[in-house]
């Protein structure tokens, strides 16, 4: 795998090469929140969209610094939301626990859920409305805490697994593909509420200019130290040119390569430590007594709770973890691209994709996740190019001009869902359990 | 006068318009719950099946109109629709064949031929992209409107006008053609009962000599029939674009699970529950009550209980509650 990125660096450009690398280790990640919960407990989940967004909303919220205009106009308003909706789950809470089942008890939650909601309508209403009209052009939102960006992805994992514990209280007893069409139902509502709510998150207006942990390139082609390495690196080229402008003109290109380079190689650093660190953990949960309690409940549930094992509480348990997991790929996601936009979580691309690789890289196993992770979106980015060579390959006999050679070149980038499409078919018909299947070794 | 004005606004703005709506998904509906009912898998394919027999039936709409064909005042898509509903079948029986057939003679578990259905959205969003493109397509022809807003405010000298498009009549009268063809099949040729036999027990319907493939290539039959002709009312009455077809995978699994998922009359009610229930709590009163209330009642906001950014957010949360609650659907009873 890492060879084919590597060629891909020598043929097209490291920077591509970089970036494909970049987006496998995120991609990595979330096959791997993914894995824990199909691989470990077999849980079908098809809401990953839902907290990938929702890291990418941590990254906003932790990074952006805060609109003291628009908190000053409206501020007040949404905290008085919050604290009512505080309010709202604590009455329920207390309903529940203190009167007996009946549908007296159902309906008088309808109802008050329902009169809440008005009611928090009408007090966010003119706070909103206020936010939204502090300089709509670049804020027109509360912003953000302005921490570090980093700090999101720990923020990021938290409000997944926030997420997840209410999803997982209300759907997890559902059988397994009411449950998959449930999850993925949800997570379509956290992104409406996510493209909507412009003075959280700016909806469809996008968050641009997000912090970064890494140096920005601008900065990098002005210090001395980054011109020097770059020097050196290339020195063996440099050399080759005699004219002392023309030497300038060079190192100056190579300096401006090289500093987007180095701000990826960066990137793919902080990922790499995050990969690793997960995998450790990951794999140290699968060999633990833990993990094995989890495979016995995913293959017998019935017979583990005969043994004493809680389901409920460790399916759920499982169900968060996988979804933290996840929300940190998403906060590292935004955190890479230096952006949020709401608009671009498509279920297409954030659930599917990530369970193509689930299950072509092996479920149940970790290395495999991460493999599925790399594979899958290499071929992703580069089925484009493949699928042209193939085209060009096999109409080399027809003219150019001949419409169904150029309806195809134009459909291009359609391919990669039929590759896709094709190699999970493939997969689960020929090794159902994936490139790297499960292995249990008994230590 | 001014409720008749009241009335009319209702009728114009939720009423038909739900009904077009809720028809185009009770079709799709149907279609999952009778996969889900006699396949016994959930179809994640769904939506991109329906944009197949729709670029089929476009393909043939432009064929014909460049033969100069056309059924006048009605839409050319009604005469391509025959030949999408053959060519959907083909494609469907194929995939079968290729696909599903070897995970049903394995017995696999239905997570296993939801992610097979996976795998099938794919392949089939590919080629319905290669052949025809993402863009958006309008392949409407004839006459427009039966009723224009303006001739009708004219016509009853009413401030309001009631406009009635010819998709929307179209759409109503094919769907309740259809679906009462399609319940008298089930319900009385013996066809239609072994498929319900098959559904309720396989194991009984197998010893009591039903056979299996014929069942499954009937199902398919009729499912190709529902997918093609609901996607082409669904690119009729709007317009058709394979993105659009996708997402509406998920309005239709929500009618048919709110209906109980396996049961063709609930998928058929499911679909305007969803669609009305859409409809109205994104629909700003503030008009309506206008009209009722005296003026010095009016209201000031929208009077909208949700902004219709939020649309598709409804169908599903009522999802999610009756799946909650009721998870065998609203209409529960007989499994097909």
């Amino acid at each position: 795998m890492m060879v084919l990125i590597l060629l891909v660096g020598i043929f097209q450009s490291w920077n591509i090469a970089l970036s494909i690398f970049n987006l496998c280790l995120i991609s990595a990640v979330m096959t791997m929140g993914a894995n824990i919960q199909w691989g470990y407990a077999g849980l079908i989940n098809f809401g990953i969209m839902g907290y990938t967004a929702l890291g990418g909303l941590a990254a906003v919220i932790i990074s952006v610094d805060p609109v003291q205009e628009a908190w000053r106009a409206g501020g007040f308003d949404i905290l008085m939301c919050l604290w009512l909706i505080i309010v709202m789950v604590l009455v329920i809470r207390f309903i529940l626990k203190n009167f007996e089942k009946s549908k007296l008890r159902t309906y008088s939650i309808a109802a008050l859920i329902i009169a809440a909601i008005i009611i928090i309508r009408v007090t966010a209403e003119p706070g909103i409305e206020k936010i939204e009209a502090v300089n709509p052009a670049t804020t027109g939102f509360l912003g953000g805490f302005g921490l570090p960006i980093i700090f999101s992805w720990i923020v990021g994992a938290l409000f997944a697994g926030g997420l997840a514990f209410i999803v997982g209280k209300v759907a997890l007893g559902l059988r397994a593909d009411y449950l998959a069409i449930a999850t993925l139902l949800i997570s379509e509502i956290v992104i409406a509420i996510i493209k909507h709510e412009d003075w959280l998150t700016r909806g469809v207006k996008n968050v641009i200019g997000l912090k970064r942990p890494a140096p920005y390139e601008v900065d990098l082609q002005t210090t001395d130290w980054f011109i020097n390495l770059v020097e050196k690196f290339k020195s063996s080229k440099l050399d080759l040119i005699t004219d002392l402008s023309e030497r300038q003109a060079a190192l100056n290109q190579f300096v401006i390569e090289g500093s987007s380079i180095f701000v990826k190689l960066c990137y793919s650093g902080l990922f790499l430590v995050v990969v690793i660190i997960l995998l450790i953990l990951t794999q140290k949960a699968l060999y633990s007594p833990w993990g094995r309690m989890m495979r016995a409940i995913r293959d017998n549930e019935e017979a583990a709770n005969a043994m004493g094992k809680n389901v409920v509480k460790q399916h759920l348990l499982i169900f968060i973890l996988g979804s933290a997991i996840v929300g940190i790929a998403g906060a590292m996601l935004v955190t890479q691209d230096g952006l949020f936009t709401p608009g671009s979580y498509r279920p297409m691309r954030y659930t599917f994709l990530i369970w193509v690789m689930v299950i072509v890289g092996g479920s149940g196993n970790n290395f495999g996740a991460i493999l599925g992770g790399f594979v899958v979106w290499f071929l992703w980015i580069e089925a484009a190019p493949i699928s042209m060579f193939l085209i060009n390959f096999f109409t080399a006999g027809i003219p150019e001009t001949n419409a169904i050679k150029a309806h195809l070149i134009e459909s291009v980038p359609y391919f990669r869902f039929l590759l896709m499409g094709l190699g999970l078919l493939f997969i689960m018909r020929y090794r159902p359990k994936g490139i790297l299947p499960e292995k249990i070794e008994i230590k | 006068m001014d409720l008749i004005n009241a009335i009319i606004l209702l009728l114009n703005y939720i009423f038909i318009p739900g009904l077009t709506y809720g028809s185009q998904l009770a079709l799709g509906a149907i279609f999952v719950t009778l996969i889900y009912g006699i396949l016994r898998f959930a179809n994640f394919a769904t939506g991109d099946m329906m944009s197949f027999g729709t670029m089929m039936t476009i393909l043939f709409t432009w064929y014909f109109q460049s033969l100069g064909i056309s059924l006048g005042v009605l839409p050319t898509a009604l005469i391509a629709l025959p030949f999408g509903i053959f060519f959907m079948i083909l494609y469907m029986l194929t995939i079968d064949k290729f696909v599903f057939k070897y995970y049903r003679t394995q017995k696999s578990p239905p997570v296993q031929f939801a992610m097979v259905s996976i795998g099938v959205m794919f392949v089939t969003q590919a080629v319905v992209r290669i052949i025809i493109g993402p863009g958006d397509r309008r392949f409407f022809d004839g006459e427009k409107f039966i009723i224009k807003a303006r001739e009708f405010k004219e016509m009853t000298g009413l401030n309001e006008g009631l406009a009635l498009k010819s998709t929307q009549v179209i759409t109503i009268f094919v769907t309740i053609v259809l679906v009462s063809l399609l319940f008298w099949f089930l319900n009385k040729t013996k066809t239609g009962k072994s498929m319900k036999a098959y559904s309720d027990n396989e194991d009984l319907a197998l010893l009591s000599g039903i056979d299996p493939k014929k069942i499954v290539l009937v199902t398919w039959v009729i499912a190709g029939i529902l997918a093609t002709i609901g996607g082409a009312l669904y690119g009729l009455d709007k317009s058709f674009k394979p993105f659009t077809y996708f997402n509406n995978m998920l309005p239709i699994f929500a009618a048919a699970i709110v209906g109980g998922i396996g049961n063709p009359f609930g998928a058929f009610l499911g679909g305007y529950v969803i669609a009305f229930s859409e409809i109205l709590l994104t629909y700003a009163y503030k008009k309506f009550f206008m009209y009722i209330l005296p003026e010095s009642m009016e209201p000031e906001g929208l009077v909208q209980l949700l902004s219709t950014d939020y649309k598709f957010a409804v169908s599903f949360s009522i999802l999610v509650i009756v799946l909650l609650y009721r998870p065998s659907g609203i209409f529960k009873g007989k499994v097909l």
